[in-house]
């Protein structure tokens, strides 16, 4: 027989449904914030027609040349259409995190404490590469 | 869906309209770039799903070696694709069971953490030293896509300790067969160590491990077939999230390569859902084969300052 979607474990259940709604905002901002930055509807940070002059260079030499922050320095340019679009690469990149976060009560309540700490561990080492501290963009 | 296409295309002609179009030093003005990014890769998508191979696998060599973005933007952009991908499918695929996130998620966090040190490492790398690695691995995927074999449910007669102790297991519906299917795991520890290496390989190259996942969890520890790619494509959206966050914080994610890319991604991949029973599986993976082996050849030579 057909297992119904009630069958899979409330944890995954759980996790399906935090994920889904993380990348459908994530997607959403990421679209939109680059339509407004292709039409012009937003300021650009750097304007598209200089792209093709920078783009050709390794990362550190882009940033020299464009003043491009580094780390969370986005936040404050978050107004700059091609910067804005970080946002929804963040809410993309970060969505796992409230996934993790959202399965410890339900581990917790089981005494399921090997779970419980994989999914705090998970969460942790994604919000480790987000800070920075890590990958060099702190 | 070919709709949507159009509008991604128009939006980028309406772009050029409000922008100045002015022609970039190598005579093609900026907006022809993201609108072939764009096309190449709702091609790559369509063709991603018969072919049996992720499309962040395809994207980093083939953009890599064809377009004029450093490769430390190319790189940023294919996590980010492979991230997308694995995002939208993983809810389905954990609702039907395909997916199993008691499985996925201890060696999920082991890749996450290493994937953070190759994404370091590759960024610190210099760039030819990258693409030679590249094309080592990519054709090393070319060869391991021919003789790898597959295991629709491999016989695991006793799971290991840790495997019962985390209780690895689970039931799934075959749709093929019409069976509930129980499996369980084993070759655990040999499974998380290899998982450490894939962590890394992903985090370096921006490219999806879906190629790695699948063998290791269905030939390495025992997992069904569909259960290991329903798994893969959890454990990816962990493991990308790392890298990813790694190129967001050294600036290697521009939005001008990475939207189009996911997005033109994301639409051909659900036409190439929609094909799955018209077009021949087989004659697509041949053809994407031969196109990884070109672009893996071309990155090793690229990375050795050969040719042109």
């Amino acid at each position: 027989m057909k297992p119904s979607v009630g069958e899979q474990p409330p944890e995954q259940q759980r996790y399906a449904r935090v994920l889904e709604w993380a990348a459908r905002a994530g997607l959403l901002v990421l679209v939109l914030s680059f339509a407004a930055y292709l039409t012009g509807l937003m300021e650009a940070h750097v304007p598209p027609q200089k792209l093709p002059e920078l783009w050709v260079h390794p990362v550190d030499r882009f940033i020299e040349l464009t003043g491009s922050p580094r780390g969370w320095g986005w936040i404050r340019l978050i107004h700059l259409g091609d910067i804005a679009g970080l946002l929804g690469i963040a809410i993309l990149a970060g969505g796992s995190v409230l996934c993790l976060l959202s399965l410890v009560p339900l581990y917790a309540a089981r005494r399921d404490r090997a779970f419980a700490a994989i999914s705090l561990a998970g969460a942790l080492v994604i919000l480790l590469a987000a800070s920075g501290w890590v990958s060099g963009g702190h | 869906m070919a709709r949507a296409a159009a509008l991604g295309s128009g939006l980028f002609l309406a772009a050029a309209s409000a922008h100045a179009a002015a022609p970039a030093a190598n005579g093609a003005p900026w907006w022809v770039w993201p609108l072939a990014l764009f096309l190449v890769c709702f091609v790559m998508g369509i063709v991603a799903v018969p072919a049996g191979i992720g499309g962040g696998t395809l994207f980093v060599p083939i953009v890599g070696g064809f377009f004029p973005f450093h490769l430390d933007f190319v790189r940023g952009a294919g996590l980010l694709v492979a991230l997308a991908s694995a995002l939208s499918a993983g809810p389905m695929l954990l609702r039907s069971g395909l997916g199993s996130l008691r499985l996925a998620l201890p060696l999920a966090v082991l890749a996450s953490a290493s994937s953070i040190f190759g994404a370091q490492l590759g960024l610190a790398m210099p760039a030819n030293v990258v693409q030679i690695l590249l094309g080592v691995v990519v054709l090393a995927i070319v060869v391991l896509m021919f003789v790898a074999k597959k295991s629709e449910f491999p016989k695991v007669d006793r799971p290991d300790a840790l495997s019962q102790a985390l209780a690895l297991n689970g039931v799934f519906y075959d749709a093929a067969s019409r069976n509930a299917v129980s499996w369980q795991v084993h070759r655990t520890v040999p499974g998380l160590i290899v998982f450490l290496g894939i962590g890394v390989l992903a985090g370096m190259f921006g490219i999806g491990a879906g190629w790695a996942n699948v063998p290791a969890l269905n030939l390495l520890m025992g997992a069904p077939l569909k259960v290991s790619a329903g798994t893969s494509s959890v454990v990816l959206s962990l493991v990308d999230s790392s890298a990813a966050w790694v190129y967001v914080n050294k600036g290697a994610v521009l939005p001008m390569i990475a939207v189009p890319s996911v997005v033109g991604m994301m639409l051909g991949a659900r036409i190439g859902a929609r094909l799955l029973n018209v077009l021949k599986g087989q004659v697509i993976r041949r053809m994407v084969i031969g196109v990884l082996l070109f672009a893996g050849l071309r990155a090793l030579f690229k990375g050795l300052g050969v040719g042109p």
